[in-house]
């Protein structure tokens, strides 16, 4: 059975503007625009797209604290904006710039607290704390008041939080967001054990695109309140129409050379840089390359997953 | 290694669908709301220089309005009824029940004002608690505490350098304190509307520094009210301000006995009950709003 399912779902925001001294003008803004998509249960799926691009808006449509201009959705099988609280005690939200953690207390403070929120039988409470304290290695800072905390450390707290009530469903936004590396490998080993070995549903926003590649089977691309990508991360780069690159060392200094299947996208002393289609084998252009000039050294470089996905934002703003 | 199969299976299982509440019912969000004030409690005995410095300045601040006060009742004795030492003691007690109380707003106030400036104050909404009955849990935490400390040592210390007038009755400390929790939640409930105003106006800062001075004035905080001069004389009294100061004073000096002091304390739960209420309604709109129009 599918969790998360939405059927053309829609939100518009009025926003007022001042055309004048005492005049208003109201405009509606689209902010989702006819959003469908399934997500079943168990999956780890990656929602991505740029800034404005309705993110937050699903997000806050899911949890119930928005209501959709028009459509349908079901988290769980309930409607979210009609019962909030009831789903609320399913669900985990994190929000990597938000902490729901006790500012002043003592860490342990605000777990015994979610304890209380969401009435969590004592042994289910003892052993899902024991397990987050163990994988995120929270043992020496439970009784640091949070404050003192950093981000990395007061992140794992926010994990920790979210989920000792069992969330069938975690919603996760920017869960990386200014963490040093080894922190960023610290959440996502403990997002893949959870999604992986506890089978809680993830959905997660993220900037940082590690993320998605190291945790998410499946991603979606947002835009302008659509869907434009929907599918495997391998996919991604058939549909972005990526290029690989074939970087040559020549014995010494020339013009661009001329390649078939293959231009010539930079030069800088006896270096090229040699673009080509993602599918396309790298043989026969190197040995194009070999066959016609001498070659000292090269190497092909994949394409970023970045570089992609920012090539496809570009393309739906013209399009 | 044949054990550790079924081990294995139950800790990878997904959490069941419903996993069904735990302790239900009224036990449990009682539960809740006495640890989110015990929290409370405990977060503001962690401000330590604050609270010093803080009781310090109700003491010396005491010391000057009580000299003061001292010298207006030696011109004019029994003035709005009361005795020189009674004079005195509404100064320690009003003294006592300033931050306690919190007659010119903040605790939990300044909390939501954060929210509302981070946008923090969305995710409130989707925590399965009561907005209204959490932070007026961490604000009867906030309280105790306050009371505890900066309630105490004033009254000490105006007991030992003035001639005050302690309570007779021992079981007025009892009503005394039953007085001042309703102080504090009819503080609430005005401080509650104006905080809830920041979901139409962004910033309540306005409205709460517009309150502050209304709240000063008419709780007695500057002047008690028996003291003020006609028409305002008779309106003060009934406005819900009355219940901060006149009212728990009225009972430590022994000024309300008998049905009066059954009619001060029924007033003071009358507003409480009221203002909750309207805060509740003021809730629901918007929450309202901010579902529906997004914000």
């Amino acid at each position: 059975m599918a969790l998360i399912e939405l059927e053309d779902v829609r939100r518009t925001f009025t926003v007022r503007a001042r055309t004048g001294r005492f005049s208003r003008e109201k405009r509606e803004v689209r902010a989702v625009d006819g959003l469908s998509f399934t997500v079943e249960a168990g999956e780890c799926v990656g929602y991505i797209g740029p800034n404005g691009a309705g993110k937050s808006t699903t997000v806050k449509m899911l949890t119930g604290i928005l209501v959709p201009s028009g459509g349908r959705l079901r988290v769980a099988g309930v409607d979210p904006a009609r019962e909030r609280v009831a789903l609320a005690r399913r669900i985990g939200v994190v929000f990597g710039q938000r902490t729901t953690l006790w500012w002043d207390l003592p860490l342990r403070d605000s777990f015994e607290l979610a304890r209380r929120i969401y009435r969590i039988p004592d042994r289910r409470y003892r052993e899902n704390l024991g397990r987050c304290v163990e994988l995120l290695d929270l043992e020496g800072l439970l009784d640091t008041p949070v404050r003192q905390l950093s981000l990395g450390q007061r992140m794992r707290g926010d994990l920790a939080a979210a989920l000792l009530h069992d969330p069938q469903v975690l919603y996760l936004d920017e869960p990386t967001i200014g963490l040093d590396v080894v922190s960023k490998g610290k959440v996502r080993e403990f997002l893949r054990e959870v999604n992986q070995d506890r089978g809680t549903t993830v959905l997660l926003t993220t900037h940082d695109l590690t993320d998605i590649e190291q945790l998410c089977g499946r991603v979606m691309v947002i835009d302008h309140g659509r869907v434009v990508y929907d599918g495997g991360l391998d996919g991604l780069h058939a549909t972005g129409r990526s290029e690989r690159t074939l970087v040559v060392d020549l014995a010494e200094a020339r013009p661009a050379i001329e390649v078939a299947g293959a231009r010539v996208v930079k030069v800088e002393g006896p270096r090229q840089w040699l673009a080509f289609p993602a599918q396309q084998s790298a043989a026969p252009i190197v040995a194009a390359v070999a066959a016609r000039y001498p070659l000292v050294d090269l190497s092909v470089r994949e394409p970023a997953i970045e570089d992609v996905i920012a090539r496809m934002y570009a393309e739906v703003a013209i399009g | 290694m044949l054990n550790a199969a079924p081990v294995e299976a139950q800790v990878g299982r997904p959490p069941d669908p419903d996993p069904g509440p735990g302790p239900t019912g009224l036990a449990s969000a009682l539960g809740l709301y006495a640890a989110v004030a015990r929290g409370a409690f405990r977060r503001y005995s962690t401000y330590r220089a604050a609270t010093l410095a803080g009781t310090f300045t109700n003491t010396v601040f005491g010391i000057i309005l009580a000299s003061s006060f001292l010298a207006l009742w030696q011109a004019r004795p029994n003035l709005g009824g009361y005795d020189q030492s009674q004079a005195v003691t509404y100064i320690w007690v009003s003294q006592a029940l300033l931050v306690t109380v919190a007659v010119w707003g903040g605790g939990f106030q300044d909390d939501v004002q954060d929210r509302f400036r981070s946008g923090d104050i969305a995710v409130d909404l989707y925590r399965p608690v009561d907005f209204q009955g959490w932070w007026l849990a961490t604000d009867l935490g906030r309280a105790a505490f306050q009371l505890l400390v900066r309630g105490t040592v004033p009254l000490l210390v105006g007991a030992l350098v003035f001639r005050t007038r302690m309570p007779e009755q021992p079981v007025t400390w009892a009503v005394f304190l039953l007085s001042v929790l309703l102080a504090v939640v009819v503080s609430f409930g005005l401080r509650f509307l104006v905080s809830i105003t920041g979901f139409w106006l962004h910033d309540s800062e306005g409205v709460r520094s517009v309150m502050l001075v209304v709240s000063m004035f008419f709780s007695g905080m500057l002047l008690p009210i028996a003291l003020f001069p006609g028409l305002l004389g008779e309106l003060a009294p009934v406005l819900p301000w009355a219940a901060l100061v006149k009212v728990p004073t009225d009972v430590f000096l022994e000024r309300a006995t008998g049905t009066g002091l059954v009619g001060a304390l029924g007033f003071q739960l009358a507003w409480a009950v009221a203002l909750l209420a309207a805060g509740r309604g003021a809730q629901w709109l918007a929450t309202r709003k901010v579902v529906v129009q997004g914000g």
